[in-house]
């Protein structure tokens, strides 16, 4: 095997690793929906407003302190907290039905970026691994 | 006839147990992202998991007619995220007349492509099993008309429909708008009918696009108003908008935090085949996360 092939194997099986680690939805992500900025970035009355609507539609599924629940990823993770603000907006719109996430396309637009301001201000969690929550959201 | 008594002997004790369940879990109550209409469906599907529960009230005084209150109650859940089956009971009560379980509907919707578009295209598939005497108007198709509601339970409970019935729903979103469209087709199976058809649209906006920081009840992005437009386009044997009923009428909802949604709307009968107006009003509570494996990620 010559070296040639050796170095293409090693950065293949990088990019696959990689790939394998990035969450399948981000690479469904266009160009220009990645490159969207939050009209409401760091504003603490946004953030304030996306906890709200984060409690009645997203703790169900990711738990009251996104650290997921069964398998629902913790959003507190490094994939998602280096996503990009477009990118997360983008899944909030379409979802990803195939694995269980619903698309909030019946949120309005500016409820989706303050939603998107808040996930992103909680940062990396203690606990990127989902992790079994007791307290529930039912009521 | 036989066939039909069933119905009859398990009226009164269905109607009761539709009640006795509505009064079992109004106490569990979760916001729901669900649309204000009452005949048009949008694209929404349950979320995995969830379970929401509607209780679905209409009434009205059709001329030369009793006044009647139909009470549905619709059971919602989400199977997958492109999988919404339901299960409706219903029943009515007339004045000066009886109160009746008037029979069930099995629906399920499908949502064939992933992500959003444009237009965003649902299948619906029903099968329903429901008497004449039923009030509950779902839906409108082929010459429905406010004779229907003429007739007595005693007429309307002895026969009962066993139907197919199919929808082409077309939903979209701009701007914070909500713009429906259905389409819908009915096929009874007890006899050789023709086809029905039928139509249902609607527009709906939530009144503030933008949520507040501070938890409120009756602020503006809580409510959500439209209206809604649906009624019969006949049959294989004579289509059109003749000979058959039509409704307008304004909606509004309120989605109260950690609670139901309300939803109210008067619809007005544009012609002399409809009832002078029906009064709608809907409680819906969901509960979240139940019988689900959680197998998503």
């Amino acid at each position: 095997m010559s070296w040639q092939t050796c170095c293409c194997g090693i950065v293949l099986g990088v990019a696959i690793t990689c790939g394998a680690a990035e969450p399948s939805w981000i690479r469904k992500v266009p160009e220009a929906d990645r490159v969207r900025t939050n009209p409401y970035d760091g504003q603490a009355e946004a953030i304030a407003a996306g906890s709200r609507l984060y409690a009645n539609y997203c703790a169900q599924c990711h738990g009251s302190e996104a650290l997921g629940r069964g398998k629902r990823p913790s959003l507190r993770s490094p994939e998602v907290q280096q996503a990009t603000d477009g990118e997360i907006f983008w899944l909030l719109r379409n979802g990803n039905r195939r694995r269980g996430m619903p698309s909030w396309n019946s949120l309005p637009e500016p409820s989706r970026w303050q939603i998107v301001a808040y996930i992103k201000s909680l940062g990396d969690g203690p606990a990127s691994k989902p992790v079994r929550e007791t307290e529930g959201t039912q009521r | 006839m036989t066939i039909f008594q069933p119905v009859a002997v398990v009226g009164r004790a269905s109607a009761r147990m539709v009640l006795l369940l509505t009064a079992l879990f109004i106490p569990i109550v979760c916001l729901a992202q669900e649309p204000l209409y009452f005949v048009t469906y949008s694209d929404y599907m349950e979320e995995p998991g969830n379970l929401d529960f509607t209780l679905k009230s209409l009434s009205g005084a059709p001329k030369y007619g009793n006044p009647f209150l139909s009470q549905t109650l619709e059971l919602e859940y989400g199977v997958k995220g492109w999988w919404t089956t339901e299960v409706y009971l219903a029943g009515q009560h007339t004045s000066n007349d009886s109160t009746i379980f008037t029979g069930w509907r099995w629906e399920n919707r499908f949502r064939p492509l992933p992500g959003e578009h444009f237009i965003n295209p649902v299948f619906y598939v029903e099968y329903e099993n429901v008497s004449f005497a039923d009030k509950s108007l779902l839906e409108i198709t082929g010459h429905d008309s406010v004779s229907d509601l003429l007739l007595t339970n005693a007429q309307g409970r002895s026969e009962v429909e066993r139907s197919l019935e199919m929808k082409l729903i077309l939903s979209s979103k701009a701007r914070g708008w909500d713009i429906s469209e259905n389409f819908i087709t009915e096929k009874d199976l007890n006899e050789s009918e023709p086809w029905e058809f039928g139509y249902a649209m609607g527009v709906s906006r939530p009144l503030a696009m933008a949520a507040r920081g501070k938890a409120c009840v009756f602020c503006p992005e809580n409510f959500a108003a439209g209206a809604e437009l649906y009624g019969g386009l006949g049959t294989t044997d004579g289509f059109g908008l003749r000979a058959t009923s039509h409704y307008l009428g304004p909606t509004i909802q309120l989605r109260i935090p950690y609670g139901p949604n309300i939803t109210f709307s008067p619809n007005v009968g544009l012609n002399a085949n409809s009832a002078g107006v029906l009064y709608r009003f809907d409680v819906s509570y969901e509960v979240q996360q139940i019988f689900h494996s959680r197998g998503a990620k």
